[in-house]
């Protein structure tokens, strides 16, 4: 394919000289200017004060308020710790917690797999620069660069109990999208759709990247296609399959669009991310309660974006 | 298709794959990857099928017919939703957005790039790790802060920060900034150094080194950025649906939502609005597919 010249490129050029020894980097420092240490530390601090103001100070201040009892409305000094209260409360008498819980688990394991091994899948036979691999390739990722919201927009075409495609051609009368035994799987597979061409996308890439000596070998050996992906090519590319797993796990945990524009969240696709939202946009604004739903998920998130950040740091480095 | 055979190369005198002989099991192949890109098109082509009928005709015959082709639809739809005034919206959100994204996010990304600091690894993770942070999860705290923070009349008539086109600027830029930093110091870090010795010996500024060495040398990634980001802070929904409050200030795919109320039962008016607010990402798509691709596996094959 010829969209990939750079990563290859990246990888061909080999990593800049060392400047880590203390003595080169002493003499550096005394290049600078004090104009250039001023426009250096600006050139930081801005992005880094928006990040850390926008992102990492709300996430800490997500924390703290699970533990206490605000309304959102009065004054922060009348803030009370109530420990753990908040937590106990999501989890006893808050009746959407449970299944919220269990759609996020069935998200991920839908994603994880059926979507994510298809795109895999997929990815792997477009590595065969078949003919027509361009176009096949378009169609699958076309849906990812539409919106969530927006898709959700599209199955209603197809799901709409008294105007859908699916019930016109089935003669069925089921409301897919309305209907709360069913509704979470309809969401789900929009979802999928968008999710096979993406996680596709990253694959190809991956694969694109693998040295084909190995394949070569392996083929010398007399080893099968498939006894060669699964021995040579998939080991090798352990930091892309760690890669497209954070990124499974954080989209079903993210998941939130798609079910906002259906109903809200509410009657059968019940999410953490949709429930936080009612907790401070809806009627009722409980926030301590609120944040400790968000604090579950922030919990979530970093374990996962940890492993990805220890995985893509390792490959820089080599 | 014809793209893809323009596009075949021969590559070490190899035998170009495509001219290889078809097999049983290449053609099962074919066949198999042919069902699926048309089942994944399936949903768009419908959309777009369903937006050119009138309603009374898929009224009488049902939508599995053929036939009441008009462009109505459209007319209906980008007049009851004001769509212009919602795409203006989404420009006036996303132009400045990407700029500054790209704009603060090279900054970073250049001297983490250009010096070898042991705090630079840590810089990079506090950039890449908040981009990756669920949006909601913070939301509590952030939905006070932005009816905390006042801005003068001239900027926002809300004279806050929330419901206000500068609020959502600066948040899809902050959650933005991680994946450019990461994407454009790998790239950067790509750069041979001697270019900076060069620069130094001629006596440039850190200024001068990021400006004129850098950025000039680095286009190729920007662009797949800004084609990326265009598309994604134009998608974005969640921001806009909690942090704005006028509806005739909502960019396009958040009054995506209010639309439901006006076209319930017309799904005939619902495909024609989700074809139009389509639109701008499918050109994108098209005329820059290179740049989008090239964008995501950059980020995707280091990280």
């Amino acid at each position: 394919m010829s969209d990939l010249p750079l990563i290859q490129a990246d990888r061909a050029v080999p990593p800049p000289a060392a400047t880590t020894s203390t003595g080169g980097r002493r003499r550096r420092l005394r290049l600078l200017s004090r104009t250039d240490r001023v426009v250096i530390t600006l050139m930081v601090l801005v992005p880094l004060l928006l990040v850390t103001g926008f992102v990492w100070l709300p996430a800490v201040a997500t924390v703290l308020l699970s533990g206490t009892n605000w309304d959102g409305i009065g004054p922060l000094n009348e803030i009370e710790f109530v420990g753990a209260r908040n937590y106990s409360d999501v989890v006893n008498i808050y009746p959407p917690f449970v299944p919220a819980i269990q759609h996020n688990l069935l998200w991920l394991a839908a994603l994880f797999v059926v979507a994510t091994p298809f795109g895999m899948f997929l990815a792997v036979l477009l590595d065969k620069e078949l003919r027509g691999s361009r176009f096949y390739q378009t169609a699958l990722y076309l849906p990812v660069v539409l919106s969530l919201a927006l898709i959700g927009f599209v199955w209603q075409l197809l799901y709409s109990r008294d105007q859908g495609l699916i019930n016109a051609v089935f003669g069925s009368n089921v409301d897919w999208y309305g209907d709360s035994s069913v509704n979470i799987w309809a969401v789900m597979v929009a979802s999928g759709w968008r999710h096979v061409g993406y996680i596709m996308l990253l694959y190809l890439a991956g694969l694109k990247g693998v040295d084909p000596s190995l394949r070569e070998a392996a083929a010398v050996d007399g080893a099968s296609e498939s006894r060669t992906f699964f021995r040579v090519v998939f080991p090798v590319m352990r930091p892309i399959n760690i890669i497209v797993l954070v990124v499974t796990v954080i989209e079903s945990l993210r998941a939130f669009d798609l079910v906002w524009v259906v109903n809200k969240g509410r009657n059968g696709l019940e999410l953490i991310s949709a429930l936080v939202t009612q907790n401070v946009v809806g009627e009722a604004s409980r926030i301590g309660f609120g944040s400790a739903l968000a604090t579950i998920m922030l919990v979530v998130s970093l374990v996962f974006i940890t492993i990805y950040l220890a995985t893509v740091m390792r490959e820089n480095r080599q | 298709m014809s793209t893809a055979t323009a596009t075949r190369r021969t590559e070490d005198g190899v035998e170009a794959p495509a001219r290889r002989k078809l097999t049983p099991l290449r053609l099962l192949l074919h066949g198999f990857l042919i069902t699926v890109a048309l089942t994944w098109l399936f949903p768009i082509a419908w959309a777009v099928l369903t937006s050119l009928r009138s309603y009374e005709y898929t009224a009488a015959n049902g939508y599995a017919s053929f036939g009441g082709w008009t462009l109505d639809n459209y007319v209906t739809a980008w007049r009851t939703a004001e769509f212009g005034k919602h795409f203006l919206n989404s420009v006036y959100i996303t132009v400045p957005a990407v700029l500054l994204t790209l704009f603060l996010a090279s900054c970073v990304a250049f001297v983490i790039a250009r010096f070898s600091w042991k705090l630079n690894l840590v810089l990079l993770g506090v950039f890449t790790a908040a981009n990756l942070l669920p949006q909601q999860a913070l939301l509590i705290p952030l939905f006070r802060l932005f009816t905390e923070v006042p801005l003068p009349e001239f900027m926002s008539d809300s004279e806050l920060l929330y419901d206000s086109y500068w609020g959502l600027i600066l948040i899809n830029v902050a959650f933005q900034c991680g994946f450019c930093v990461f994407v454009l110091s790998n790239y950067m870090k790509a750069l041979p150094r001697d270019l900076y010795e060069a620069a130094m010996v001629d006596g440039a500024s850190i200024w001068r080194q990021y400006w004129q060495v850098t950025m000039p040398l680095c286009r190729p990634a920007l662009a797949a950025l800004a084609t990326l980001e265009v598309t994604w802070i134009y998608n974005e929904f969640f921001w806009a649906t909690v942090l704005m409050r006028t509806g005739d200030k909502f960019p396009v795919t958040s009054s995506l939502n209010n639309l439901r109320g006006e076209f319930f039962t017309d799904n005939n008016l619902v495909s024609a609005g989700s074809v139009l607010v389509a639109i701008p990402t499918l050109v994108i798509f098209f005329m820059l597919q290179r740049h989008f691709v090239r964008g995501l596996t950059l980020g995707a094959s280091k990280g």
